[in-house]
């Protein structure tokens, strides 16, 4: 009998363990409810954020959390449309230069801070001036090294020899001039990226406070930061841009993990996602129906090759680049291994970019064993015979970078191991240094949308972001050219033709698009994603 | 036993200064710059990388950065984060939440662990004892992340008694659930651990006295058993209390409970040496009176025990 009263427990035990595991594989079945109801103008939505790593000042805004809630806060001269890219006027009424060296800006009147306080060209002159001073430790201090002066105001050794930039002139309240050291065809794009946003008068007394309690112009206006758990934005009813809130606020609600958020967001607890965590990326499409978002982002994923090693470098190595680059069979790895969450890149420059175009890469890009295999026979192989991809493990990488060595394997026989970093500092320093044998992960996310972003800031001799240690005199060449070409348009096409450089020397393996896999909740509706990868926050509308 | 007790807290000195000095070197020996990592995927700019580390004091070397930061210590200045936030403001902020979830799951442990325990070996081979032993069984093998996913989705998304994770981390109603699910794990150990020693005792001479004597059965399971039972009980309790105020980082990770593991964990990310060592320097009292309370209990729970 005793042996019968154990087996009964066994059961009961293993019944109880059935039920549980039934119990979670049960998912929310939830009607796609995105069609039009009743909209609260309003009405307050919840964001999935995470606490900013600076204070909220326009020129700290470099990583994603502190940098979109900066964006809301303020408006610059110019902003891009969320759906096209294009540039816009928001408190410029026109920026005119006839050599693109010299810019004059003419303001709106009428716009406002949340203080009452006017807007004016001094409230971007003040504002630049201080950002670029070393003093005020701003991480976007050198946005404004195109400007005459800032050498004097952000010397590169010694103490600041002057605290305005002399290339900034205000000549009344609503007009100033810029002057840049050499042309920028299209510095009227980069004035949309935040460090350009101006500030208000009394910010300058007392930064550190502002940076907690910020005061902007933009379509929010700022009511209260609660470390580690929530900012909340409140609309500005006197806000004069054309993106005016459709909704009465935003709530960035502090989330420690991914998978927690997409919890709340099936419980409709969080309306709108940032990104879906990678466990519920297979099955989000069907949790949530036509809630899911699922849109291209302006940033690519490359593999870099460390050109700064002598056995790297040489005419005839590009042919080896070009190799290992075609025997990488993007289709099916994005689709696989990643969850169709990138798209197959087909040149240097992300697509919904202006001046992007589509095969720049070439046959470089298309997966092609037969090739791939000559071209690394015809360049003498792959120095020492195998290449290590260095990756940081943090970032959910290994399984991609993994297929991409074993794609590289089967395809041409090279040996390739992935080269895991315990986390993106480690790698990030030894990609610094220039220390890295054969190839690392690189990428990179728009400052804005135009091709010379993805170009000349990557590829550029000396540029802040080439990691491979990258420098061609014809690239550099018509990179300058461009820059003082006369129209937007004139520079996207001259980019292209550097652009037709990079694919011929192989400096970085272009791999793929990213895109915007997330979702919202039951209680809004018109949730677009722009190429930044963030919700366009004004036109997002709360049901009733 | 007062002559016990200072010289217990005198040894906490040198504790106290070997473990921060020991943290603040393992969090700088740490790989990665955590000031350039500030600008991401690009190069930083020279100047400003350099007036950064100059401000935050990186630029020293770093026997000066412990000194200053101990001196500063002293005085009740726990230094700043990489952010410009005060290090006590992160204390201040994440403990009460983390006390107040660990005490929560410290309180369903003892009560729900000792009161099966006590049953189980009171009724030794009984339907009652083996059902503990399955349930107890079943607890310490489901992994704390997947009995908390499992409640999630039932009590959170299919029951919707309560949002699946926890929506204000000072609100203590709402940390029921991550409590029960932290407080599981140590609840089968206490619950075996009294069960074992409850079923041992039983059997001892001074019960069967008690019994002998015709003491009520409630007081000889109150004053003799269970007080006697209690030794090897409150030496686990004792160190689970402190790991349950550090050791919640899955727990809070899961429910969104924004508590000292979290911030640890957050802040070892970012190395940024002053938070770390800060909360650290904390839990490490907290051990550390734990240890002591409980080498105190010994003396109350057995008379033989004495301290001099």
């Amino acid at each position: 009998m005793r042996g019968g009263s154990q087996a009964k427990w066994v059961v009961a035990a293993v019944a109880v363990a059935l039920a549980a595991t039934a119990c979670s594989s049960s998912s929310d079945s939830s009607s796609g409810g995105s069609s039009d109801g009743a909209v609260n103008a309003q009405g307050i939505y919840s964001y999935q954020s995470a606490e900013p790593q600076n204070p909220l000042q326009p020129a700290n805004a470099m990583e994603n959390q502190g940098g979109r809630i900066v964006k809301q806060l303020f408006t610059g001269l110019v902003d891009y449309d969320p759906a096209t890219g294009a540039l816009r006027n928001q408190v410029a009424d026109k920026i005119e230069t006839t050599d693109s060296k010299t810019f004059t800006v003419t303001l709106k009147s009428g716009w406002t801070f949340h203080d009452g306080t006017p807007v004016t060209s001094s409230s971007f002159v003040k504002s630049w001036n201080w950002s670029a001073n070393p003093a005020n430790n701003q991480i976007n201090s050198d946005w404004f090294s195109d400007i005459v002066g800032y050498d004097a105001v952000h010397p590169d050794k010694g103490d600041p020899t002057a605290k305005e930039m002399s290339g900034l002139k205000v000549i009344d309240d609503t007009h100033f001039t810029i002057e840049l050291t050499s042309p920028v065809s299209y510095f009227t794009y980069k004035l949309g990226y935040s460090a350009f946003f101006p500030l208000p008068e009394g910010f300058f007394a007392d930064p550190k406070g502002y940076g907690e309690k910020p005061v902007g112009n933009g379509p929010y206006k700022f009511e209260s930061w609660e470390h580690n758990k929530a900012i909340t934005l409140k609309a500005y009813d006197k806000y004069s841009g054309t993106n005016k809130a459709k909704n009465g606020g935003i709530v960035f609600r502090n989330y420690t993990s991914p998978e927690a958020a997409y919890k709340d967001l099936m419980s409709d607890t969080l309306d709108v996602l940032d990104q879906v965590d990678s466990t519920d990326l297979p099955k989000y499409k069907d949790d949530l129906g036509k809630r899911a978002v699922d849109q291209p982002q302006g940033a690519i994923q490359n593999i870099s090759f460390a050109l700064y090693n002598a056995d790297w470098s040489g005419q005839d190595k590009a042919k080896v680049r070009q190799g290992l680059s075609m025997a990488i069979d993007r289709d099916t790895i994005t689709k696989t291994v990643l969850n169709g969450t990138r798209q197959p890149a087909d040149s240097f420059v992300a697509p919904g970019v202006m001046g992007y175009k589509a095969g720049t890469c070439g046959d470089a890009c298309k997966y092609n064993p037969e090739k791939a295999k000559q071209l690394i026979t015809e360049g003498g192989g792959v120095p020492g015979g195998k290449i290590t991809i260095l990756y940081n493990s943090d970032g959910g990488h290994k399984e991609w970078v993994d297929a991409v060595c074993n794609s590289i394997r089967q395809a041409t026989g090279v040996e390739c191991l992935g080269d895991p970093k315990p986390d993106f500092k480690t790698s990030r320093d030894i990609i610094r240094k220039k220390t890295v044998s054969s190839m690392m992960r690189t990428g990179w996310v728009q400052d804005y949308p135009l091709n010379a972003n993805f170009l000349r800031d990557v590829y550029g001799t000396g540029a802040s972001a080439n990691d491979a240690g990258y420098s061609s005199k014809e690239f550099d060449d018509l990179s300058h050219q461009a820059d003082a070409a006369t129209s937007l348009e004139k520079t996207a096409d001259l980019y292209q033709q550097s652009e037709a450089v990079l694919a011929k020397d192989m400096p970085a393996i272009p791999l793929w698009y990213y895109k915007t896999s997330s979702g919202y909740s039951n209680k809004v509706q018109n949730v677009k994603f722009n190429s930044f990868g963030d919700p366009v926050f004004t036109d997002v509308e709360v049901k009733k | 036993m007062g002559r016990f007790v200072a010289r217990r807290l005198l040894q906490m000195i040198p504790v106290f200064f070997g473990t921060t000095a020991l943290i603040f070197y393992m969090v700088h020996a740490l790989p990665g710059d955590p000031v350039a990592a500030m600008w991401g995927d690009k190069a930083p700019d020279p100047v400003q990388l350099a007036a950064l580390r100059h401000q935050l004091g990186f630029d020293k070397p770093l026997v000066q950065q412990y000194l200053d930061y101990m001196g500063k210590l002293l005085t009740g200045d726990f230094g700043t984060g990489l952010d410009g936030r005060p290090v006590i403001d992160k204390i201040t902020e994440a403990l009460p939440v983390t006390i107040r979830l660990a005490l929560f799951a410290f309180a369903i442990e003892i009560v729900l662990g000792v009161g099966i325990g006590l049953f189980a070996g009171l009724r030794r081979g009984k339907l009652f004892d083996k059902g503990a032993l399955v349930f107890t069984l079943l607890l310490i093998s489901i992994p704390v992340p997947v009995l908390g996913f499992i409640f999630q989705t039932v009590f959170g998304n299919n029951l919707k008694w309560v949002t699946p994770t926890v929506q204000d981390s000072n609100d203590i109603t709402q940390l029921v659930l991550p409590a029960v699910v932290l407080g599981s794990l140590s609840l089968a150990y206490v619950a075996r651990l009294t069960r074992t020693s409850i079923a041992e005792n039983i059997k001892a001479d001074y019960v069967r006295t008690a019994v002998a004597k015709g003491l009520p059965r409630r007081k000889v399971i109150g004053t003799h058993l269970l007080r006697n039972s209690m030794i090897p009980v409150v030496t686990f309790l004792g160190t689970d209390l402190g790991a349950l105020m550090g050791g919640a980082i899955v727990t809070e990770g899961i429910f969104n409970v924004k508590g000292v593991g979290n911030a640890l964990f957050h802040a070892i990310n970012l190395k940024e040496g002053a938070t770390v060592s800060g909360f650290v320097a904390f839990l490490v009292l907290v051990y550390l009176a734990a240890g002591l309370i409980v080498d105190l209990l010994y003396a109350v729970l057995d008379p033989r025990i004495r301290y001099a």
